[in-house]
Order: structure tokens, then sequence, then C-alpha cells
């Protein structure tokens, strides 16, 4: 029988994302390959060479939900790592700089001792794709570099002009193939392409389910609290390509259309309003920022940070430039326009009153079109936002009484003009 | 006024007033002129246009307000300076701007301009060693070229790009050249006059700073060259501005024998190469030779040992980083390099370049330090 028959949702998530640690050292033991890569570079190709992966992002939010940011923090300080740096890169910094340290002396460091950070190997390769940030091709550099391994990587160029140009999808199909080359030297055998196919036609199963999930918000009340989303993210990041991710998700998705159709809501009664949550979670303060609007009745029904994994494809594209496409459309690597495109047809789906805006300090490129984002989002649709400080892992940014003075004010604006409607 | 003061004198008028520049540039042949955002661009198709290509590299000590409504205050020093002059249209005069995209803040600036020049975004492609990128990036520039003679209303022909490659190259020898000079007459080339020859060439035309600077460069080598009693730098980092504080260097002799700073060696680091293929192509295929840039992607991380063999070339004493505030591509190179530097036992020295700042007695003291050191 097999272990997870029965589990709920809940469990299977962490019952995989541990098992997904635990086969990366079970790999390391035997001497196979563990590859350490950025959350929304293609997974595929590893996958299928049986290597096992590892998610520095995940990782590090992870760290910061366990409140052990700071210790990595500051090894990667200790390193001359600039506090203006990303900080799930510094995390990861610190982390790895602890980890060699262990491997060269045979002993671990104090720190690492002490950290709840799950117990992750060193990788053999790593991988990277700037589709959410050029930041990932500078933290894998360094990996690359201070740990003398191969870096393969997956280019994805800014789309300034959308529809994206087939130069472009030829371009990124192109480094699809080269990086197969790569891990065919790096492997010392030859890419099977028949795996390929089942691996992608396994991602595009448990980006369905992804989708699934995320859909579930448009009901009104909702079946779906988004904060969930933040929390299930892991497995589409780290697993999407193993059937771990799609187990996890199609039994939260069945959950929750078994509550919908029982009229069991995330919030029972309690949904007054429903926001738009813009940027990433605050992982060292999820628990403040969910409370704080759900004690103020309101429910997030649309969020595009998790759905950066909505990475459908046709899998049976043997070009590729339909898989090219689905890793380069990212929302924050296309134009302005686009981006309030991609934000308005969220708040639309998830019937939104109005947007929370996450002035991250540690990322850049979800911080500085904020500004242009939001005004021109309240002038087509009108809908009410704020914006507040915070950041990604490093716990020092976040003020919860600004937090919490920000959302008040939204939820006041999004009440009266719900008022107003009626 | 000696020959060698008076083509300096020239370069630092050009230098400090670019707006003077491009108003002359009008006035004289009735074109305008197209800015160029940092880092990179196809420069030389603007110049074939005959147009003024016009850098773009911020200002100094501006007190950020306006920009302040658009850029958090963590958006890199450089950039508040930029956005507070596109609101304050002073960039309203160009006929259009190229901007390029290699950082994640450079993205954003892309998409939100606040003056009225229309605006030509590409992208460099970052997977630099394959073919497909060259062949990316040649579709980019075509689509560049097409804009520009769009805006312009002219037609960029092969003969025209041709001979600018041509001034280009050869512009770019004669400052590498310069560099070598400057590093052997520090008394003469001193860092504030140094720096004046790097940046008047943004604000001129090529063939024109390439004259100067080869006349500069006959008299200054028509010297004597004089043992140097101070100590010598190499500098790294995007910029190292203002007078102010190349003054600081001027004050302690420390000499500048080599840089790689992005406003200036790196601008002329690599040529365009001659061949058979098309403009474009060979312009593009530059951008896969660049090299030692935190821009360019590189996952072998030349950059440190780069410097640590300038340094040994040089003889210099020690490398300066300079740092642009808030500038995150730098600030990831700087941990691998610092190891590197110090693996090396080569004394190095980081100091902030912050564009907003007007008060350098506290660089002044570290400076002081660090060459007792040394």
């Amino acid at each position: 029988m097999s272990l997870t028959q029965g589990m709920k949702a809940k469990q299977l998530l962490a019952y995989f994302q541990s098992k997904a640690d635990q086969d990366a050292r079970e790999a390391k033991a035997r001497g196979d390959l563990v590859c350490w890569s950025a959350s929304v570079a293609p997974p595929e190709f590893c996958v299928t060479m049986g290597i096992a992966m590892i998610y520095p992002e995940t990782h590090s939010a992870g760290i910061g939900a366990r409140k052990g940011a700071m210790d990595m923090l500051e090894v990667a300080d200790r390193k001359g790592y600039n506090i203006d740096c990303c900080s799930y890169g510094r995390v990861n910094m610190g982390y790895m700089e602890c980890l060699k340290e262990a491997a060269i002396t045979g002993v671990k460091p104090e720190v690492l001792v002490n950290s709840p950070a799950a117990d992750v190997p060193l990788p053999d390769l790593v991988i990277t794709c700037n589709n959410i940030c050029n930041t990932l091709l500078k933290w894998y550099e360094n990996l690359a570099a201070e740990l003398d391994i191969p870096c393969i990587i997956i280019d994805v160029p800014f789309n300034h002009t959308m529809p994206i140009p087939e130069y472009a999808k030829a371009y990124i199909a192109d480094q699809f193939r080269n990086a197969i080359s790569q891990l065919e030297v790096i492997c010392g055998r030859p890419f099977d392409w028949k795996k390929f196919k089942e691996v992608r036609d396994q991602t595009q199963r448990s980006v369905y389910h992804w989708n699934r999930i995320a859909a579930m918000s448009q009901y009104k009340p909702s079946p779906l609290n988004g904060f969930d989303l933040f929390n299930y993210m892991a497995l589409i990041v780290a697993c999407r390509s193993l059937d771990y991710a799609e187990i996890t998700f199609k039994a939260f998705a069945d959950e929750l259309e078994a509550n919908l159709k029982a009229g069991i809501y995330a919030f029972k009664g309690a949904e007054k309003t429903r926001f738009q949550w813009e940027g990433i979670a605050v992982w060292p303060h999820l628990g403040h920022t969910f409370k704080a609007m759900k004690g103020l009745g309101s429910i997030m029904t649309g969020t595009a940070y998790p759905a950066l994994w909505d990475l459908h494809y046709d899998a049976n594209d043997e070009s590729l430039h339909s898989m090219a496409e689905a890793y380069t459309r990212i929302y924050i690597n296309t134009c302005l326009e686009n981006k309030v495109e991609v934000l308005m047809n969220i708040m639309e789906k998830g019937k939104v009153d109005g947007t929370v805006y996450h002035l991250n300090r540690s990322c850049k490129l979800m911080s500085f079109l904020n500004v242009e984002t939001a005004e021109v989002i309240k002038e087509r649709n009108g809908l009410p936002y704020v914006s507040f400080d915070g950041d990604q892992t490093d716990p020092r940014v976040f003020s919860p009484a600004q937090f919490d003075t920000r959302v008040q004010a939204l939820v006041e604006m999004m009440e009266a003009n719900m008022a107003a409607a009626e | 006024m000696s020959k060698v003061e008076a083509i300096l004198s020239q370069l630092k008028d050009i230098a400090a007033n670019p707006k003077k520049a491009m108003d002359d540039y009008k006035a004289e042949t009735g074109k305008g002129a197209v800015g160029i955002m940092p880092l990179y661009a196809p420069e030389e198709m603007i110049h074939a246009t005959g147009y003024l290509p016009m850098g773009i590299w911020g200002a100094q000590g501006k007190t950020i307000s306006k920009a302040r409504t658009y850029l958090p205050a963590f958006a890199c020093s450089i950039m508040q300076q930029v956005m507070e002059l596109q609101c304050e249209g002073a960039y309203d005069d160009l006929s259009a701007v190229l901007f390029s995209v290699p950082c994640d803040t450079l993205k954003c600036l892309s998409q939100k301009w606040k003056g009225t020049s229309p605006v030509i975004v590409f992208t460099h492609p970052q997977n630099r060693g394959l073919e497909a990128a060259n062949q990316f990036l040649v579709t980019e520039y075509e689509l560049v070229k097409k804009q520009l003679e769009s805006i312009l209303d002219v037609q960029i022909t092969n003969v025209a790009l041709e001979n600018s490659i041509a001034i280009y190259n050869e512009n770019r020898a004669v400052m590498r050249e310069f560099v070598k000079v400057a590093a052997d007459y520090p008394q003469v080339i001193d860092a504030v006059s140094r720096h004046a020859v790097f940046k008047a060439r943004q604000f001129m035309l090529k063939e024109k700073h390439t004259e100067l600077v080869k006349e500069l460069i006959a008299e200054v080598k028509a010297m004597p060259v004089q043992p140097w009693d101070g100590k010598k730098v190499v500098v790294t980092g995007i910029l190292l501005e203002p007078n102010e504080l190349l003054e600081i260097f001027n004050e302690f002799k420390i000499a500048i024998v080599d840089d790689d700073l992005a406003q200036e060696s790196r601008q002329i680091r690599v040529d365009v190469v001659n061949g058979e293929d098309g403009p474009l192509y060979r312009m593009a295929r530059a951008w896969q030779q660049m090299y030692g840039c935190s821009v360019a992607t590189d996952t072998k991380k030349g950059r440190g040992k780069m410097l640590i063999n300038k340094t040994f070339q040089t003889g210099a004493d020690a490398i300066i980083v300079a740092m642009m505030k808030f500038c995150d591509p730098e600030e990831w190179d700087y941990p691998v390099m610092y190891r590197e530097f110090e693996e090396k036992g080569i004394k190095n020295l980081m100091i902030e370049v912050d564009q907003e700042v007007s008060s350098f007695e506290q660089v002044k003291t570290r400076l002081q330090s660090f060459v007792e050191m040394l």
C-alpha cells in the first residue's frame, strides 16, 4: 500500500516537501548528481537525467519562515555580500558557505548545527534562468565560482515588446538543446528523449492541477484561502516535473471542490472583502500578514506570484518553442503594459476589491514598477491599493505596525466602495 | 597654456557641459542627439545617422525629490539621478533614447521614462557563448535600426555603418593607448584629467575625440617619463565621479594606472572586428566578446582574475572598488573578487559612490588611511 494513501493534501505537502530533500540527500550519498536550480528554471532536462533537484529560493524562504534567516544573512555579510543583495540569495550564499566549510573541515559550523534550515546537500551543478530576475544570473555565477561546478544558463531575454517574438523563442529553444548537450557531458551518458517527453507530460499534469487550485478563488465566497498558495508553492517550484506535485495538488483541488459543493468556505461566513497580493510573500512574517487581513475579514483571491508557475505548454511540440514561450512569458519578464494586463486579469478572475503591493527590499524587479502598475490599474478599474515596505526573507525590513495601518486603510476603502455600490 | 593643458581644458569643458556640447552640435550640423542609457548600446548605429550619441550617466550632487515618487530609495544612485533629470525634462531635447536592459533596475526604468523623447528598448542576450545569442542580438539590432530610421527619418546604410564602426574602433584603440600613457605620466594626466578625457567621449563625435586624444598622446609622449613618488591603483566599478572625489586621488598622489569602470574602459574594451559578415552581426559579436563586466554574464567569473592581471601588469599597489550605491550586479561580483584579491595578497579598498552625496570627508579619510597602509 502506498505510504501516501489516505493522506489529506496538507499531509501530502509536508510529506513530499521533505521527501524531495531526502531524495537529494540519498542521491548525494549514492554518489549521484544533485543540482541547485533557480525557481522558474526548467527542471525538465535534469529530471530526465535523473538528477536530484534542490531549490535555493524555496530553501531560503523556508529558513526565513522558520526564523532562521538572520544567522545565514550574517555569514553572507561576513563574506562581503551587501545588504542590498536579494535576501534569498544572501541566505543561500550563507548556507552554501556553511556546507562548504563542513565539507572541507568535516565539522559542521555551529551556525549550521543550530539552524532550522532543511538539510540539503551541496550541488554538483547549478541551473539558472533569468525569467524572474537577472539577480539569478549573478547569484548562480557565484555558486558556480565558489564551488567550482558547472552552471547551465537558460537566458530568457526581457520581453520589452509583446507578443513574444519567434526569434526569442528560437534563441531559448536553442539554449534548451545546448543545456541537454551540457548535461550529456556532465552525466557521461546520452539524453533520454523518450523520458524527456514523459517528464514534460508530467510537468503539464502538475501545472494543470496547480491551476485548478488557483481557479478556486473565482468563487464568492472563496473556498480557497489565497495564502495557502504560498504554502503549496514549494511543490510547484521544487517538484513540478515529478508526480509529487501532481498528487498533492490534485488532492488539494479535489478537497476544495468538495468544500465548494458542501458550502464550506475558507473564511466560513467572515469573508467581507477580497484583495490581490502583488509581490513575493513576507516569509518571516507570513503569519502576521495573513492574520492581519483575516482579522479585517479580507481574503486574498488573487496573486500573480504563485501564478508564475502556470507553465503550461504543448508537450508534443518537439521544436520546444512552446516550452520556451512558457518560460519567458512570466509577467515580470515583460513590458509594463503586459504586466498590467496580467494583473488586471487576475483581479477580474478573483473578483478582488483592491490590491496590496509589497515594496520588496530584496526584489528590484518586483518593486520598481509598482507605482506605474498601480496607477495604470487604478485608472482602468478604479480599485484602491496600498503599498507596504517588506522583504521576502530579511526579517528586519518589515514593520507590522506599518503593514496593519496600510491594510486597514485599504479595507476601509474597499468597504466604502462596496457600501457605495449597494 | 601648453598644448597639453589646452587639450585637457577643452575636454574638461565638454565633459562638464554636455548640454552645451549638444547645442553646439545642433547649431553646427542641424541634426539632433540621441541619448544612450548605460551600459552598452550599438552606438555606431546612432553615429551612422549623423545624430550625436550622448551618454546618460546621471549627475552629481542633485538632491533627489521628484524621483522619490517613482523610485524607492534602494534604486541605484545613478538611476535616481537619471529619474530626477527625466522628471525635470533635462533629456527632452534628445530625439530618442536608446535603452539596454542588462539588469533588473534597467528593465524597470525602460518601462517608465518620464521625459518626452521616444524610447527604444533592446535586450542583450546573456547566454553569450552561443551562436543563437548572436542571431538573437542581430534581430534586436535590426529592430533598433528600424526604429531609429523611423524616428529620425534617416536611412542607416551599410556604408555609413561600416564607416562608423571604423571610427569607433579607432577611437577605442586610441583610448586604450591613452590609458597606458596616463599610467606612465601621472604627473601630467592626473585622475581628474584622465576622467575628463573619458567622459568627454560620451558627448562628442568620436572622430573629433580621437583627433584630440591622438594629439594629446603625442604631446605627452614627447615628454620624459618621470619617476612617480605616489601610489598606483587600478579602479573598478560603474563610475568614479565627481571631480571632488578624484581630487582626493590627486591630493594623496594616487595614480589611476588602469580602470575597469563601466563609464570608462569597459566602453573601449572590445572592438567590432573586421570580417565578411554584415555590420550588425559583427556588432552582435562584440557583445559576445565582452568580458569582465558585472552585467555580461560570465559563469567563469573572470572579472577578479582580470583585475589581478591588470594589477600585476601595471605594477599597481592596490585595487580600489568604486561601488555604485545599490547597484546589485556590482555588489554580487564583489565577494568573489574580494576573496580572490585577498588570496593573492592584493591590497584592496571598497569605497561607495553615491551621486547624491556632496560631502567627501569620509571617503577622504578612508583613502588617506589606505594610502598610508600601502
